[in-house]
Formats: C-alpha cells, sequence, structure tokens
C-alpha cells in the first residue's frame, strides 16, 4: 500500500527541488541546470506509469508475453528531445546575456537595467 | 551560404508559403461552415492509436485568423527588417517566423492532447528566438526569462496531460472527453484539470502569471511584436477553451469547481492592475503590451460567463483584438523604421511629420477603447450583452470602466503626438515608406470594416460557440 | 529486487538534486547534473524503457553537461549567493507540491496490469503491431508509425533549436588568422597525446556504431535521435581533441547546415510522397505495393531523416558554443 505510490512521490520530491532552484536561485545556468531537473522529474512520472510488475521490455519476443506500456516511451523520447533543445537554447542566451550585460546574475542584470 | 546575403528571396518565399496557409484557411472555414468538421487521419491510424486533425467552426476561425495576420505583418516585415536586424540574421529571422506559425497552426489543428505540447514548443522556441533577435540587450533578458516561464507553463500542461492520459489511457481529445467523465470524481484528474489550466494561462500571460509579457513585447523586433500580439496569446485562448469547454467538458468546469469566479476575479483584476499599469509606462510598446494583458483579462471574464453569449463574446474579441493589436504594433514598426526608439518623448509633434502612422495608431486606439464604428465596441458590445444577460450589472460597469482607463493611455500618446512640437534640434522625420503602411492600413481598414460588417466575425464565432456548447453536456 | 532497485535509484536521484541545490560551484554542478541524468536513465532500464534510457543516457549524460561545460567556461564558475530569501518562492514550491501529492491519492498503483493506461489505448499497439507494422520494436511502430506526426513535430523542434541558435550566436567575425583556438581546447591540444591516439582508435568504432544503431532501430533500442547524438559526439570528440579549427576544416559548416534542413525534408518528404500515392500524410502503406514493406520502407526513411538533422543539430550547436570569442560587454548592444 504505501509502496504502491512510492515512485510517485518521489518525483514530486524531485520536481519541487527543481522548481525550487527555477525560482529561488539568481544565477542563469542554475536556473537552466533546475529547468532540466524539473523536465526529467515529468519523464520519471510517465515512465513510472508505463511500468507494469513484471512485464518486459516492449521489444517482442517469442516467448514473452507481458510487456510494459510502449506508448508513454514514445511521448518521453520526443519530450526528451524537445528539452535538450530549450536546454540548448537557453544556454546560447545565457552567453548572449553575459556578453552584453557581463554577468549572469538575475539581480546584476535587473540592476543594470533599471540604471537606465 | 548564398540565401544569407539575399534576404529578399527568404521573404518572397516565406511570404508566398504564408500566402498558401492564408488561402487554405479560407477554403478550410468555407468547407467546415457548409459541411461540417473534417477529420483527417495522419499517418493512416485512426484515432485514438494514431493522431488526427480535427476542424470544427473554432479551428478553423482561429487558422483563418492566424493566418491572416501573420500574411499582412509579414508583408510589412522586410522594410521593417532591413532596419532593426543585421543583414545576416535575416534569413534566420524568417525561418524563425514561419516555425513559429507552423508551431501555432499546428496547435490548433490537432485534436491529440500530446501532439499539442510537441507543436506548442515549436512555435514557444522559435519565440524565444526571434525575441531575442531585438536590437537592444533587454531583449535576450526578456527572453531568457520568457523561456524559462514558458518552458515551466508547458511542463505543467506535460504534468496535466500525463495525469490524464494516467486516468484515462488515451491522448485523444475526443477519446478524452468522453472517458473523463466516469474518473471526474477522482483527486487525480482534478489535480490534472488544475496544472493544465495554469500551464496555459502561464502562456496566455493571464494576471498575475503575466510578467514576462510586457518586456518580451516591448524589445523584441517591432514586427515581431505585431505577430505575436495578435496570435500567441489567440492560440493560448483557444487552448483554455478546448481543454475547458471540449476536453473537461462545462459541467465539471464550472459546476464541479469554482472556475467562474475565479476567471471572473483574475479577468477584471487583469484588466484594471494592467491597465492602470499601462498609464505609468514611457516606452509606447510598454503601454500597448501591458494593453494586451488588459485585454486577455477580457477575454477571460467573458469565458467566465459560461454561456453561449458570453464564449462568442470571448471569441469575437479574439478576432478583433488580432485586427487592433497588429494594427497597432505595425504602425509602432513605421515609427521604429524613422525614428528609431519608442520613448514617448521621442514622439513629439509625430502627428504632423507621419500623420498617415499617426493616424493609424489613433484609430488603432480608439478601436481598442470600443468607440462605436470600430471593431472595439462590436467587441465591448457583445461582452456587455453576455454580462447582463447573466444579471452581472456590476461587472458590465467595471468593463466600462476599464474601457475608461484605456483612454487615458491612449491620450498620453494623442497628447505628445499632436500637442507637442518636435525637439529644435532634430531633423525632419518623414512618414514611413510606402511598404509598411500599406499593411497598417489595411488592417486599420479591417478594424472599421468589421466594425460595421460584422457577418464574419460575429457568425462564425456565434456558430463555434454553439456548436461548443452542443458538444458540451 | 526490481522494487529494491527502483527505491535505491530514486533515492540516489534525490540525494542528487539536494546535493545540486547547495552547490555553488557550478563546475560540480554541471557534473551532477550529468550523474543525475545517468542515474535516470539506470532507472528507465529498471522500468523497462530501455528506448528512453538509452536517449536520457546520451542526453542527459552526455550533450547537455557538455554543452553546460563549454558555457561555464566562458561564464565563470561560481555562483554568487543570493541575498533575498527565498520565503516566496518555498511558497510556491509547497503549494504546487501539495498539490500533486494530494493528486497522487487516487492514482492507480505503480506497476498494476489494471490501470487504465495499460488496458485502453495501448493493447492495440501490442497485439497487432506487428501484423500492421512489422517491426519487432514496439517503441519503434509507434514512434515511427501510430504517433509519426509527433516525430515530426520533435525534428522540427530540434531544428528550430539549431535555427535559433544560429540566429544567436552565429555571424560575430571570428579572429581566423590568429591560431586563437578556444579555451577548453586549448590545454588539451597540447598535453594529452595519449587522449588523442586512443580517440583516433576510437572515433571510427564510434561512428560505425551510430550507423549500427541508426539501422537497428526496428529490432532493438536505437533510432535515428540516439544515433543522430552519437555521430555527433564522435566528431564532437575529434574537435575537442584537435582543436575546432582543424574540425572546421574538415567539416563544412554551410554543409552541416544544408544537411540539418534535408533531414526534416526528407521526413516531409516521405509523408508528401504517401499523400501523393492516395493515401493520408504520412501513411506508410501506400509507398510500395506490399504495405508491410511499405511500412519498412518508410520506418527506415525517417528514420533517416531524424538521423540526419539531430546529427547536424548537434554539431552547429557545439561549433557555435565552443567558436564563440567575444570578450564581455565588446558587443555594442547596450540599452538604448
Amino acid at each position: 500500500m504505501l509502496f504502491g505510490l512510492y515512485n510517485y512521490w518521489i518525483v514530486v520530491a524531485l520536481m519541487m527541488l527543481g522548481f525550487y532552484i527555477i525560482i529561488a536561485h539568481s544565477n542563469l545556468i542554475k536556473k537552466l541546470v533546475g529547468l532540466s531537473i524539473f523536465q526529467t522529474s515529468v519523464f520519471i512520472f510517465y515512465i513510472s506509469v508505463a511500468k507494469i510488475e513484471g512485464g518486459s521490455a516492449p521489444i517482442l519476443e517469442a516467448d514473452t508475453t507481458l510487456y510494459s506500456n510502449p506508448l508513454p516511451h514514445v511521448l518521453i523520447l520526443t519530450a526528451i528531445v524537445v528539452g535538450i533543445a530549450t536546454t540548448a537554447l537557453g544556454l546560447a542566451l545565457t552567453m548572449r546575456i553575459n556578453e552584453a550585460y557581463g554577468s549572469i546574475e538575475e539581480e546584476t542584470i535587473q540592476q543594470q537595467d533599471k540604471q537606465l | 551560404m548564398f540565401l544569407k546575403r539575399q534576404p529578399k528571396l527568404v521573404w518572397l518565399f516565406s511570404l508566398l508559403a504564408t500566402t498558401i496557409t492564408f488561402v487554405i484557411s479560407v477554403l478550410l472555414l468555407q468547407q467546415v461552415l457548409s459541411s461540417g468538421t473534417i477529420i483527417y487521419e495522419l499517418g493512416g491510424w485512426s484515432p485514438p492509436w494514431g493522431i488526427e486533425y480535427r476542424i470544427d467552426q473554432l479551428n478553423a476561425y482561429l487558422l483563418l485568423i492566424i493566418s491572416t495576420i501573420s500574411t499582412i505583418v509579414l508583408v510589412a516585415a522586410h522594410t521593417s527588417i532591413q532596419k532593426e536586424l543585421d543583414t545576416h540574421r535575416q534569413a534566420y529571422f524568417y525561418m524563425l517566423y514561419l516555425l513559429s506559425l507552423a508551431g501555432m497552426l499546428g496547435i490548433v489543428a490537432t485534436a491529440d492532447a500530446f501532439n499539442v505540447f510537441v507543436f506548442l514548443e515549436i512555435s514557444s522556441l522559435s519565440a524565444y528566438a526571434l525575441i531575442a533577435l531585438g536590437k537592444d540587450r533587454r531583449a535576450l533578458w526578456a527572453s531568457y526569462q520568457y523561456l524559462i516561464m514558458g518552458t515551466v507553463g508547458a511542463t505543467f500542461i506535460l504534468i496535466g496531460i500525463g495525469l490524464m492520459y494516467q486516468m484515462t489511457g488515451t491522448l485523444n481529445m475526443n477519446d478524452l472527453a468522453s472517458r473523463l467523465p466516469e474518473v471526474a470524481q477522482t483527486r487525480t484528474v482534478f489535480v490534472a484539470f488544475a496544472f493544465t489550466v495554469v500551464g496555459i494561462c502561464l502562456k496566455l500571460a493571464l494576471f498575475p502569471l503575466h510578467l514576462w509579457l510586457p518586456n518580451a513585447y516591448a524589445y523584441a523586433p517591432s514586427v515581431v511584436t505585431a505577430f505575436f500580439a495578435a496570435t500567441a496569446t489567440k492560440v493560448a485562448v483557444y487552448l483554455l477553451i478546448r481543454f475547458t469547454f471540449s476536453v473537461f467538458g462545462l459541467s465539471f468546469s464550472f459546476t464541479t469547481l469554482p472556475l467562474q469566479t475565479l476567471f471572473l476575479l483574475l479577468g477584471l483584476l487583469g484588466v484594471f492592475v494592467a491597465s492602470i499599469a499601462a498609464i505609468y509606462q514611457n516606452n509606447v510598446k510598454h503601454i500597448f503590451a501591458y494593453s494586451s494583458v488588459a485585454q486577455v483579462g477580457y477575454m477571460i471574464v467573458g469565458l467566465s460567463v459560461g454561456t453561449t453569449l458570453g464564449l462568442s463574446a470571448t471569441m469575437i474579441h479574439l478576432f478583433n483584438h488580432a485586427l487592433m493589436k497588429s494594427a497597432l504594433f505595425l504602425a509602432m514598426a513605421a515609427v521604429m523604421y524613422r525614428i528609431g526608439g519608442m520613448q514617448l518623448s521621442q514622439f513629439n509633434g509625430l502627428g504632423k511629420q507621419m500623420p498617415l502612422t499617426m493616424a493609424a495608431i489613433v484609430v488603432g486606439g480608439l478601436s481598442l477603447v470600443g468607440v462605436p464604428l470600430t471593431v472595439g465596441f462590436i467587441s465591448k458590445w457583445y461582452l456587455v450583452l453576455a454580462v447582463i444577460e447573466n444579471g452581472w450589472w456590476h461587472v458590465a460597469l467595471l468593463i466600462l470602466l476599464g474601457s475608461l482607463l484605456a483612454i487615458v493611455y491612449l491620450w498620453k500618446i494623442v497628447e505628445v503626438a499632436y500637442f507637442r512640437s518636435p525637439a529644435h534640434n532634430s531633423e525632419p522625420v518623414k512618414e514611413a515608406p510606402l511598404s509598411i503602411l500599406i499593411p497598417v492600413w489595411v488592417l486599420v481598414f479591417a478594424n472599421l470594416y468589421f466594425g460595421i460588417d460584422t457577418r464574419l466575425s460575429v457568425e462564425v464565432a456565434q456558430t463555434a460557440a454553439q456548436s461548443l456548447f452542443g458538444i458540451t453536456p | 529486487m526490481e522494487a529494491i532497485v527502483d527505491v535505491v535509484l530514486l533515492s540516489f536521484l534525490v540525494a542528487v538534486v539536494i546535493a545540486i541545490v547547495w552547490m555553488k560551484d557550478l563546475f560540480a554542478v554541471a557534473m551532477l547534473a550529468g550523474i543525475y541524468g545517468l542515474l535516470t536513465a539506470s532507472f528507465f532500464v529498471a522500468m523497462d524503457a530501455v528506448d528512453v534510457a538509452f536517449t536520457e543516457a546520451s542526453v542527459g549524460a552526455g550533450i547537455s553537461t557538455l554543452l553546460m561545460l563549454v558555457v561555464i567556461a566562458k561564464t565563470g564558475r561560481f555562483e554568487r549567493p543570493t541575498r533575498h530569501k527565498p520565503l516566496l518562492a518555498l511558497l510556491v514550491v509547497v503549494v504546487t507540491g501539495s498539490l500533486l501529492i494530494y493528486g497522487t491519492f487516487d492514482m492507480p498503483y505503480f506497476g498494476s496490469a489494471e490501470a487504465p493506461a495499460q488496458s485502453h489505448v495501448t493493447p492495440r499497439y501490442i497485439d497487432d503491431s506487428f501484423e500492421e507494422v512489422g517491426i519487432p520494436n514496439i517503441v519503434t511502430s509507434v514512434l515511427a508509425s501510430y504517433r509519426a506526426f509527433d516525430t515530426f513535430g520533435e525534428v522540427v523542434v530540434i531544428f528550430t533549436a539549431g535555427i535559433g541558435i544560429l540566429g544567436l550566436l552565429s555571424g560575430v567575425a571570428r579572429r581566423e588568422e590568429e591560431v586563437d583556438i578556444d579555451a577548453i581546447n586549448e590545454t588539451m591540444h597540447e598535453d594529452h597525446m595519449v587522449l588523442r591516439i586512443v580517440a583516433k582508435i576510437l572515433i571510427p568504432f564510434i561512428l560505425v556504431f551510430a550507423l549500427y544503431v541508426q539501422f537497428h532501430g526496428d529490432y532493438g533500442p536505437g533510432g535515428g535521435f540516439q544515433a543522430g547524438v552519437i555521430f555527433a559526439a564522435a566528431i564532437i570528440l575529434y574537435s575537442m581533441l584537435f582543436g575546432l579549427d582543424t574540425a572546421r576544416q574538415v567539416i563544412n559548416q554551410a554543409w552541416v547546415r544544408m544537411i540539418a534542413a534535408i533531414g526534416v525534408l526528407l521526413y516531409g518528404s516521405v509523408g508528401m510522397v504517401s499523400f501523393l500515392n492516395g493515401g493520408n500524410f504520412l501513411d506508410y502503406n501506400v509507398l510500395m505495393e506490399d504495405p508491410i514493406a511499405g511500412q519498412h520502407l518508410g520506418i527506415i526513411l525517417i528514420e533517416f531523416g531524424v538521423g540526419l538533422t539531430v546529427t547536424a543539430v548537434m554539431i552547429i550547436i557545439f561549433f557555435n558554443f565552443a567558436g564563440r570569442q567575444v570578450t564581455p560587454k565588446a558587443d555594442n548592444n547596450k540599452g538604448v
């Protein structure tokens, strides 16, 4: 009983830690790390949903009858790609921000903008 | 590559592509109106196993809005972008513009919840890059903030979709709609609903989740602002309508949950907070960006009424707001082209120097206020009717009060442009080139035309609203 | 046994993330993020999601860590301690988290075979995909045929990221004449003779392995995306050890950009051909007379398209990240 939801609770914990990094930290790279943890925890959730007790990987074999659910796997394959695309774009922006402001700390950037 | 040095060719090609989508959207709308919903199974697999496109009146109506505005804005893009972007970035601009457009059209056309997420990311990623192309370094920071907020929003939607999938085993919207009622009482579905709605509202920039919007709009290249202001929030409103009305169903969204009160409250707060913020801005693009947040508020108020009339008011406003904001921001592009800045002080005496551009801004602004004979009036009229039909007199009053606030911020611009003379030492400013002026005035005339002849906007919106209420119990 | 692996891996994940929250050294954070990716991949293996594990390992532990390190090398290694109190953040996080926990209570239990997710749409994929699509890897069947349109979207997403990064980073004049190679490459270049020789032997094998992953995706874990990342990794390894400028001479950037577009075009064209043959967009049955052969052809072609785009975009991203040589504040786009 307690075990039945363990995975989901861990997912929530990971998700919230990632979310916390996004909101509370000021460093732009750290925020992106938080964002990718946040996204990855959602992936863990989908894959946990797909798991069937005693099932095996969804590649057809002669003597296997029980397979885990392939559909969430497909969705998450797509989502991982979306995730890396977002991270890469975010890092590119971070580099440009560093060149334009000389800093990648949120507070410094906002101060510089206010002075104008 | 040689195309890098030939942005004009890329522009012509992009224009060809958007024109084709425009023609297709017109044909689609005609077909949907005459013969009902169109279903297209991608890959030949029947839903819910495969992904389907499902075009009903609402989808066709939105496809038409998006493709029309994006085509008209793109006409002006060549001239404006030449001035605002380095030559080697222009080709990328057009590619990103088309990708963003493709993403939005995909979101509207698809009937698969996960496919929505994929297209959402296509349009968002290109949006972040487009905004970051702005000349001002603050564009980079605005784009980064939008990237963070937008991705959090998209991930919230992904969580919502995952929970729905877990409880129903399907991703197809129609299939979800038929399987969700069975599990509607579970806490999981409630959370799925909450996350989907919050995620969409982040994209929608509904108050108080609007913080990314003003800077993103203000520092993006001018045509990008015109494009997004007219289309991006509309797509998000569409998603909200689709999920609350079609997928979860009216009875779940409005009866089980206090969504009606919440939307009404946030909508009205959004109208007032954003309008008052707009009054205190000194950058003209900021003024209209805040006004966009306020207009989203009106749309949400229309939704919260929860009747056919309220929903059609929201949809009418979708159409009309796209016309107003694209006209206004495209006129900003003309100003930007000539004076290179958007500070209120730079508008001194512009009424005499750029009479046609300023006239366009005034007409667009009047439309925003809701003066009769403009599309804005039609929007407000139906919204007030819908609210009064429900007996909410005080809300109707507040809506009118919100329009008064719009007059205040519009007046700030008019005063500067018409009643102050330009600084003595400045060089004379010429009227904007025709390549921008013509699309601006096409949009301005559309603002006036659809303010009188409401057959397209109102009738399609009403049939679409009725069909949505027909689906939902 | 499965349950123990599950619990242990998940607890490790939480520990790693807590460490990431605390760390101020971004280099350590990037490495921990890589470890997080690897642990997640191991967890996916335990969950029978081999294809996903493969992808997560190459992305989470590979490419994304690498990109982060490149950026950290240019922007500075340490995070400044934040001064403002993170109370609001805590509040938002606690509210969101509690809502999610509340939602878990009505979930079907983990691993249950009767859950709705297991019994509604999926059975057709498991029971019929072999007759309908004709390949044993169900994930590939669903990915490349039943939900091929999602995958098309995925290729377009990665293509969009490539174009976006080119738009953001390209075009700053590099100091071509000076042999001023990038900071990370510089030291390696001189000192790491052993690494260079080992890499020279390894790179051909990595490339061949990428091709194997590409074309074996129908039968085992793998496919266009994983293959693309591995192929790009070989080239990135080469450019890290032998210098970006040497690599630029080997790999023509204009061609790489072309290939990124060709991949997307190939995918779209397969759709258009089936369209012209009288089927729906991406309906492979009409590609050849025998529907199963058509499915085979279609899947191989679109996976190849995915592989091309992913390889090209990964190379574009790395080259533009590592090759950017602008000192801070040199760019003239300060605020107006």
